[in-house]
């Protein structure tokens, strides 16, 4: 795919020690309180003008030791604090997480659970990028899609509601499978909820895909190739619209998403414009995976044997999904007690926001804020 | 609060079992042959507090209250075990580096236990001729009992292979290892949350400093003999002005 010998010379690490003695450069500070930065992130501008010559990020203001905390806790006790980590998606979260221990455990959940899951996931992927169309949107000056967004975005956290007594943070799945079983008219909300959703996308598309100002503002912003993408390790709808045709969904699935036929969208740019349209096309591919989960979802069991104490043999494990921002992984120690020895999350909000630099390089300031929009990254992730 | 009270107590003692634990079965396990040691802590384990019962006086409550439960326990996990990885790239591999690098699999996971002084070469190698273009983490885990306290792990993804590969080695609390940087530039954060979490130097890091904690922060959380309630005083209240954020 990508030719391992090149260097990624303009990625020079060098560079960042090269100082600019230039009178006209100027250093300025975005955030941490910035309404742009989607949560506490500085940024820490190096401007020629309104040229960005270079920046850097300063992140840990939501650190809250999410990984020590998983020493102390059992197994089963650190499960909802996954969800407060992309609280934006946080049922991909608990999938990933709870399949990690599972094959630990060496278990799997039953097929039924994992069509439950497969449903909940895929919503969420969904509610996570109409959160993410809605502020970036706003951030970039087009109000309206926010309004939209959100009011479609309950639906779905009225189901979540319905679900398991949350919005939110739902701690949906347990290790070994889910809790609850769907509740009564489960199935028909999700389908009513496709019906109404699918031409809401449409209505989304309307107001920006050929919206003169949007174009303008997200055409050739942010350009990202597929070889920087693979080097800074960025994944997700990111690293597709630089043209590379990978999801861990496809690559490696988990779950039981081998059953579902849906595609993977792909951009070519790699630019802001190009993010935005794989993103949209991807709801779409969701709402397909959800039709075809929500008709073939059997009956049987939600849960599979397992023993109350949760209790993994030596060993250690990495385990990742596709999270709606990109690869999400758990690094599993387990030194055969009943805490884990050690784990480690590798956020893709973490890895991709390294890319920011790179791709705000000789754009201008109001670039930005479209590029930290469109990367897609949640503060809580970030920071851990 | 109540929590708080109540935590560092217990996990005094659960912290000895379980650092007691991967240093005397845990660590080695991964990282020597499997079969014997399926073996040798199914044997060990109920023989050790036998033996020290009526011998030793410093081991005291604890494994008198752990020993009906731990007959227990080795008997279940007759799950998997580490087996012995062999395909052409270990091969070559071994012939280059023959006994500095070992091949395992577990639960259909590979990786690479390789000798520290063996790291750059075989990174590089792995990165230019066997195409693990991608470097998904790199992450450090601390054993405080042995003698080689850090594991370094770099999780490698290859994308034309459609592979993963973990690549593991051990280094001694205070020692060097060489920057990933220059081969995957994502290691560049990567490796400064290493160096902020476990005090881990990498030589040759572009910008080696903390990224999640402050900077004057004293400590590395993540080594296991930093308390889970744990923090710097000092910063904090001189930067806070709060006594104490607990």
């Amino acid at each position: 795919m990508t030719d391992p010998n090149s260097s990624v010379s303009h990625l020079d690490l060098e560079e960042s020690k090269h100082t600019f003695l230039d009178a006209n450069e100027l250093v300025i500070n975005m955030g941490p309180q910035h309404p742009a930065t989607h949560g506490v992130l500085r940024v820490i501008l190096r401007l020629d003008g309104e040229k960005v010559m270079g920046l850097e990020c300063v992140i840990g203001y939501l650190h809250r030791g999410v990984e020590k905390i998983a020493e102390h806790r059992t197994y089963t006790m650190f499960n909802p604090y996954v969800d407060r980590m992309d609280y934006v998606a946080a049922v991909s979260n608990g999938l990933g997480y709870c399949e990690a221990v599972e094959k630990l455990l060496n278990v799997e959940a039953p097929p039924r659970a994992n069509y439950i899951r497969v449903i909940l996931t895929e919503l969420n992927r969904l509610a996570s990028h109409q959160l993410w169309l809605g502020t970036h949107a706003l951030d970039i000056g087009a109000m309206t899609p926010l309004f939209y967004t959100f009011r479609d975005r309950e639906e779905i956290l009225k189901i979540f509601e319905k679900y398991c007594g949350a919005r939110l943070t739902t701690h949906a799945f347990r290790i070994g499978g889910c809790q609850y079983e769907t509740y009564e008219g489960f199935e028909k909300d999700v389908k009513k909820f496709l019906a109404f959703v699918a031409p809401k996308i449409d209505e989304y598309e309307e107001l920006l895909t050929t919206n003169r100002i949007w174009v303008e503002r997200t055409k050739n912003v942010g350009t990202i190739s597929a070889q920087d993408c693979i080097a800074l390790g960025v994944t997700g709808p990111v690293l597709r619209a630089s043209g590379v045709k990978w999801d861990l969904r496809k690559a490696q699935p988990y779950a039981n998403y081998k059953l579902f036929d849906f595609e993977i969208p792909t951009g070519e740019n790699g630019d802001t414009y190009d993010r935005y349209l794989v993103r949209m096309a991807e709801m779409r591919q969701s709402l397909h995976i959800i039709q075809q989960a929500v008709e073939g979802i059997p009956e049987g069991p939600i849960m599979a044997k397992v023993s109350k104490v949760i209790k993994p043999p030596v060993g250690e494990i990495y385990h990742s999904i596709e999270a709606p921002k990109g690869e999400l992984g758990y690094y599993i120690v387990s030194d055969g007690s009943t805490q884990p020895y050690r784990i480690r999350v590798r956020p893709p909000s973490f890895v991709n926001l390294q890319a920011l630099d790179l791709m705000c390089r000789g754009q201008l300031v109001a670039d930005v804020i479209a590029v930290i929009g469109t990367l897609d990254i949640v503060l809580g992730e970030v920071d851990r | 609060m109540a929590e708080d009270t109540k935590s560092p107590q217990p996990p005094d003692k659960e912290e000895l079992a379980k650092a007691a634990n991967p240093a005397g079965s845990g660590t080695p396990d991964p990282s020597t042959p499997g079969t014997p040691k399926s073996a040798t802590p199914a044997t060990e384990k109920p023989a050790a507090p036998a033996a020290e019962k009526p011998s030793a006086p410093p081991a005291e409550k604890p494994p008198a209250a752990a020993a009906p439960a731990k007959p227990a326990v080795p008997a279940k996990p007759a799950g998997p075990v580490p087996q012995l990885w062999d395909s052409p790239l270990v091969a070559k591999l071994k012939r280059q580096y023959g006994t500095g690098l070992e091949a395992w699999t577990y639960l259909n996971q590979n990786y690479l236990q390789v000798d520290r002084s063996l790291i750059p070469t075989v990174l590089q190698l792995l990165r230019d001729e066997d195409q693990f273009d991608y470097c998904v983490d790199v992450t450090a885990v601390h054993y405080p009992k042995r003698e080689r306290q850090f594991d370094i792990v770099w999780i490698l993804y290859s994308f034309p292979r459609n592979e993963r590969l973990r690549v593991r080695t051990q280094i001694a609390d205070g020692e060097h290892i060489p920057t990933a940087s220059s081969l995957w530039v994502t290691a560049n954060w990567l490796e400064r949350e290493v160096f902020d979490m476990f005090g881990i130097q990498f030589d040759g890091h572009p910008d080696l400093k903390r990224i999640l904690l402050p900077d004057g922060w004293k400590g590395h959380p993540l080594r296991k003999d930093y308390g889970i309630i744990q923090q710097d005083q000092e910063w904090v209240q001189i930067n806070l002005g709060i006594d104490s954020g607990q």
